[in-house]
Formats: C-alpha cells, structure tokens, sequence
C-alpha cells in the first residue's frame, strides 16, 4: 500500500460505465515526513476520503476488490484515511533488539 | 521470468508460518551477458540453487504456480538453474 | 519480496473493514547496502514488527491479505517476516 494526501478530485461525463458512481479523487504520494513524492495519481475510494485527509491506497488489481461484486475497472483505491502517524524520532539511529517503546510526535 | 544470479540468503525465524523451511535467497537480475543489472529480490528457493549461480525467477503471483509453492506467500520464486544462455 | 525497514506506524480508523485489528506499518524498502531503495510504503503487518526492525516485504496481493489472514481484502504488501540475519557477496554491494 502507499501513503498520500488527497489533493483533488476528477469528474469525467464520459466514463466507463463501471466506473459510474465512483468519486475519482487526485493523491499525492507522500513520504513519512509528508513532503511530496513522485507523479500525483487519480483513485477510486471506499472511505469518504475529502480534500486533504492523509490515507492509504492499494494498486493493482486488489484495488477492484472494496467494490465487489461489482466489477470496477480501477487499479488504484484509497482503502483507508489515516488519522496519525508516529514515526521513531531519529531514523539515522540504528535500533538495538526489538523496541517498541515509541510514540508521538506524530506530523 | 527474470534471469538472475544468487548473491546472498536472508535468515529469518518469525515468519509466515507457510514459509517454514523454505530458503530465501538474494538475486539480483543480470542480462543475458550476465552483467549486473539493478536491484534485487529476495525470492523463495525451489531448485536447490546456490550461491553464485544463474536462475531464472518467476515473480507475481505467477511464483506460487511453481511447485513447492502452492498457496503459501511468494512473490518470487526460483524455478531453474541456468546451464547455458545463448544468443543469436 | 524486499528487505524493508519499519519507519513508521499509520493509524486508521475508518479505513476498510477487513483492515481492522491489523498494525499498518510504514516500511523503507532497502538496498542490500542498507541504502533506501524508493519511497516508503505502506504494509500490513503479519509478524508483530517494530519500529526500527528489519523486516522481509511481500509486493503481491495474494502472499500479502493471506498472510494477514484476510483473504479477498485490498491489501497488496505485508510484513512476512522479522529478518534475523542477511549474508551477501561482496561483489553484490
């Protein structure tokens, strides 16, 4: 899955009709510190995911799979909005054994 | 299928229960000429091969069509041992 | 699969429902000189990996929602295995 912020969303008329129904919402790709990364691409969601929310998609052909048994031609959909992400606080600090003593700050 | 040559092995004991004994080995693609080419993946071992020798590899979910991977979490598994490459 | 470094963790609530009760990691494919290789991504953890752990990363659909034992979900990479140790050639570096 990828990580990314919805930046957009894109309205077709004409549209395959399997693709009816189905908000088309622009994503940026972020990295963990949530700066941009590479080519902004349109998804199908399942969420209710709005402009700006943090979420997580899936490409591929699991990306049809929220909306079965219906069969939508989609290869990439937000599956989830993400409400916090805590990341370790000095990635260059090597771990030592399993830690999982974390939390916060979150973005 | 990708052609690849073995270069390392990836240990690991708290795994997927279906990859218990299963060898995880390192490749990283060559061409045909057998130069590195870039990248690498660890993939599930089903020949036998070891280090230094040429494969090729399935990746996908074509991988676990391979025997010995039946239904089990690949998405890349060794299928042969390379003997020979020619070209014309 | 990849070898991958836990970076980070996501907290979802309203995500899909099959997603519910799994960890959902952020992981920093690597190099096999311990380089990052491309962006992170987002996994589903089957393993119970930490932060900082090294980690093996499945990038197909079916290896990743069966070992988190949610088959027929849209998830398409998961945390397989907790990696104890990696030996490589040299000439690979």
């Amino acid at each position: 899955m990828y990580f990314g912020r919805v930046i957009g969303c894109v309205w077709c008329t004409a549209k395959n009709p399997g693709l009816d129904g189905q908000r088309l919402l622009l994503v940026q790709p972020l990295t963990p510190q949530l700066e941009n990364t590479g080519r902004r691409i349109v998804c199908t969601d399942c969420t209710g995911a709005g402009a700006g929310e943090l979420v997580y998609w899936v490409r591929g052909r699991e990306a049809s799979f929220p909306f079965l048994p219906a069969e939508v031609p989609t290869d990439t959909s937000i599956v989830g909005i993400v409400d916090e992400v805590h990341l370790k606080t000095s990635p260059e600090t090597p771990p030592s054994g399993r830690k999982h003593s974390r939390k916060p700050p979150p973005c | 299928m990708i052609l690849a040559r073995v270069v390392g092995t990836v240990v690991a004991t708290r795994k997927d229960a279906r990859l218990e004994g299963k060898k995880l080995l390192i490749l990283k693609p060559v061409s045909p000429e057998g130069k590195d080419e870039g990248g690498y993946v660890v993939a599930v071992d089903t020949v036998s091969a070891g280090y230094r020798e040429r494969v090729i590899a399935v990746a996908g979910s074509s991988a676990r069509m391979a025997e010995g991977c039946k239904d089990i979490p690949v998405d890349t598994a060794i299928v042969g041992i390379v003997d020979d490459v020619r070209m014309d | 699969m990849l070898i991958a470094r836990v970076v980070g963790e996501l907290v979802a609530t309203q995500k899909h429902p099959s997603h519910e009760g799994r960890k959902l990691l952020l992981v920093q494919p690597l190099n096999l000189d311990g380089s990052n290789r491309g962006d992170a991504l987002v996994a589903m953890d089957s393993v119970d990996a930490g932060m900082g752990d090294r980690v093996l990363l499945a990038t197909e659909g079916f290896s990743a929602m069966t070992s988190v034992g949610r088959p027929g979900s849209p998830i398409d990479m998961a945390v397989i295995a907790f990696i104890d140790r990696i030996d490589v050639l040299p000439d690979a570096l």
